[in-house]
């Protein structure tokens, strides 16, 4: 009687879990069928189509007045170098907030997130403002400032890090007369690898996802990231180009996506240790 | 006795290091003298300006005046200007003001020490003190130069702006002038009848919102989780890849991919309504249907961030309080009421309020998906499915009421800062960080 009910309950188990399944997958699929899809209209009669074709895929980098490949080189461009610097502010000063108790200390920890419950919007205009002042605007090194320094408001996970490393390690090397600089990058960092990979790899994935500092900064068309782009495309074509986008949408999520399984082992740390925190 | 700590106070009090210089320090006393000699060349010529800039936000504006024959544009002040340099001049006066303060601090100290008979360090040796007293604030300085500019300066701004009339149509410089207008802002915001309905209106959305996400994608996640971690399901690896999926999605992609997918017209969504005979719904385009749509969606961006959570604290659940139920011959359902529920309701609570807090500003789901529409004719520049954080964004951005948008995001930080503060409150980690050592 009990194997029986429980056959029965595995089984609608099962049931369900294809059903999401299912659904977490379909638009996925359906988004790479329609890009390979002939035509440009977002109706279609047939989930799989008919006939395969790869011109979507030529006309991104081939249209004049859709400078995809611009584009796409733009954020790689933007995400590497935000990747770097964001990465070298975030660890300078949350290690210095971890590792050492000075004055003026706890007052920068609840500055800092104290300024993270601000919405970010809020302050587009003064940024724009004041990379008019600057003679920034419309240029990547703006962007890039603007993505680093809002990164290290975030670094709580990387401070979180370094409070776990044993302080014993660098008092040890303090004592046989190694300098604050020589621990820090000699011991320190190595053991933070896989924290550097977390924060660099986020940092870098950040850039392709934002359109919304991107298209107050960026003005000309030649500047734009692909999320500009691509929104752009969206909300003024809606359904005639939706071939086109979808192709676009493939080839930016692709290499995203598969960063994210690469980095889902931190990411599942990051957000349990914030859990245990109870 | 007391002779050398009080002259080294007052010759720094008058001259900055010259303290430092009567101690004998004279290399750092020349130094901290050019810093000052720097700051008063920076600060004489700009400050009193700045000051009558950020008093009045400029007196004159731009007219056209006659000269000889032609008419000339003259240029008045910019009060967006006036009040971002009044700013930044006050910062550096403040900076300059704090090194003052602690070089007569630091000539007192050493005045001291020399009154007690002790020994002055000499220059390098007062590098090299920096070097190893001071390191943390030297790591600290570059990242925290990049947070003023880019975070404190345009918050302060700002909250600023929130004080004054900067809105179109009648006061936006160059053309016209921007005055303070102390908390005017607020006020109409709840009392002027045009502006008071669209506040409440979006806020009691938000609230709605913010509750109804956060609560469907945390115990949609949890039912996920524990179907997946039950006993006798098999290729348990497989379904957390697959359904992991949509949070490994860029969402400004399959935001907009949903939106296709939503459309009511060739959208594939209806296409099956209506193979099976059923009028398709008007998901986007109307006010209800696009307040579901906007839960649903976000329920398939949502699930898979709780259902992660929820897997890494099932997995910290000591199994022995599973034996030990079993000992007692518990079914099933009273180990999940009993064991698994108040455990994992224990540990992410903190998440919990977080996300909540995070769904107040969840700005990408509302605005990728639906802009905030269908406009809703009462509204001020704001449709139904709009958030307050979507319409901070487009008084800014679409209609240059930056006054309202100012006045809004200091209202959506008090309500997220209580939050917050709330939680970390209850969250003991917080104060007894040093623990972990």
């Amino acid at each position: 009687m009990k194997k029986k009910k429980n056959v029965l309950w595995l089984t609608i188990s099962y049931l369900i879990l294809i059903a999401i399944a299912v659904v977490a997958i379909y638009p996925v699929l359906w988004i790479v069928l329609s890009s390979l899809r002939p035509g440009t209209a977002l109706y279609s009669q047939h989930f799989i189509p008919k006939r395969f074709t790869i011109i979507h895929y030529k006309e991104l980098f081939t249209t004049k007045s859709f400078m995809y490949g611009t584009w796409y080189l733009n954020t790689l461009k933007i995400a590497t170098l935000t990747m770097i610097l964001s990465t070298f502010l975030e660890t300078l000063g949350m290690y210095s907030l971890s590792r050492f108790r000075f004055k003026g200390r706890q007052t920068a920890l609840t500055l800092m997130l104290v300024l993270g419950m601000f919405p970010s919007f809020m302050s587009l205009t003064a940024i724009y403002i004041i990379l008019m002042q600057l003679n920034l605007l419309d240029t990547h090194t703006a962007i890039i400032l603007v993505y680093s320094c809002g990164a290290v408001l975030g670094g709580f996970i990387v401070k979180g890090f370094f409070d776990t490393i044993p302080r014993s390690l660098d008092e040890a090397a303090r004592i046989d007369g190694a300098s604050h600089m020589k621990v820090f990058t000699r011991i320190i960092l190595p053991l933070s690898r896989p924290m550097l990979t977390y924060v660099a790899l986020t940092s870098f994935v950040g850039p392709w996802m934002d359109f919304i500092f991107a298209r107050l900064v960026l003005r000309t068309k030649e500047k734009w990231t692909v999320a500009v782009g691509m929104w752009d495309l969206v909300s003024r074509y809606q359904d005639s180009n939706f071939t086109l986008f979808a192709a676009g949408a493939v080839l930016i999520a692709i290499p995203i996506t598969l960063l994210f399984f690469f980095l889902q082992k931190f990411l599942v740390q990051g957000l349990t240790s914030g859990a245990n925190k109870g | 006795m007391k002779q050398h700590r009080t002259t080294a106070a007052i010759l720094s009090v008058l001259v900055q290091g010259l303290g430092q210089f009567y101690n004998g320090q004279r290399l750092k006393g020349i130094l901290l003298a050019a810093i000052e000699a720097l700051g008063l060349v920076y600060l004489i010529p700009r400050f009193s300006h700045a000051m009558w800039g950020l008093a009045t936000l400029g007196e004159t504006t731009q007219k056209f005046v006659k000269v000889k024959n032609s008419v000339v544009l003259q240029k008045g002040d910019h009060s967006i200007f006036l009040l971002l340099d009044g700013m930044i001049v006050l910062l550096v006066f403040l900076l300059f003001a704090l090194i003052y303060v602690l070089t007569i601090r630091d000539a007192y100290q050493t005045g001291k020490l020399r009154d007690e008979g002790k020994r002055v360090a000499g220059f390098s040796k007062s590098v090299s003190n920096l070097k190893d007293n001071y390191f943390p604030h030297l790591m600290l300085s570059l990242p925290a130069v990049g947070v003023l500019f880019f975070t404190i300066m345009p918050i302060l701004f700002t909250i600023l702006l929130a004080f004054t009339n900067y809105s179109a149509p009648d006061h936006i410089p160059p053309a016209k002038l921007v005055d303070w207008v102390g908390f005017r802002t607020f006020t109409d915001l709840v009392q002027l009848k045009s502006w008071s309905r669209t506040f409440f209106g979006v806020l009691s959305w938000t609230i709605i919102w913010a509750v109804t996400a956060t609560i469907t994608t945390y115990f949609g996640g949890m039912l996920v989780a524990l179907l997946i971690e039950q006993k006798g399901i098999r290729f348990k690896k497989m379904w957390r890849t697959i359904l992991i999926l949509p949070y490994a999605i860029p969402q400004v992609i399959s935001l907009l991919i949903m939106r296709n997918l939503f459309n009511g017209q060739f959208g594939p969504i209806n296409q099956y309504f209506k193979a099976f005979g059923l009028d398709g719904l008007p998901w986007l385009t109307d006010p209800f249907w696009a307040k579901v749509t906007v839960i649903i969606v976000n329920m398939w961006v949502g699930i898979p961030v709780s259902m992660v959570l929820i897997l890494g604290v099932l997995t910290s659940i000591p199994r022995d309080l599973y034996e030990a139920a079993e000992v007692d011959g518990a079914t099933s359902f009273q180990k999940f009421r009993i064991i698994t529920l108040p455990f994992i309701l224990f540990t992410t609570v903190p998440v919990l309020i977080m996300q909540f807090a995070g769904n107040i500003n969840n700005f990408n789901v509302i605005f990728l998906l639906t802009n905030g529409n269908p406009m809703k004719g009462e509204y001020q520049y704001a449709g139904a499915t709009d958030l307050l954080v979507t319409w901070l964004y487009k008084l800014t951005l679409d209609n240059s009421k930056f006054n309202m948008a100012a006045a809004i995001g200091i209202i959506i930080f008090l309500i997220i800062a209580s939050f917050s503060i709330w939680n970390f409150r209850r969250s003991r980690s917080f104060k007894e960080e040093d623990m972990i050592q």
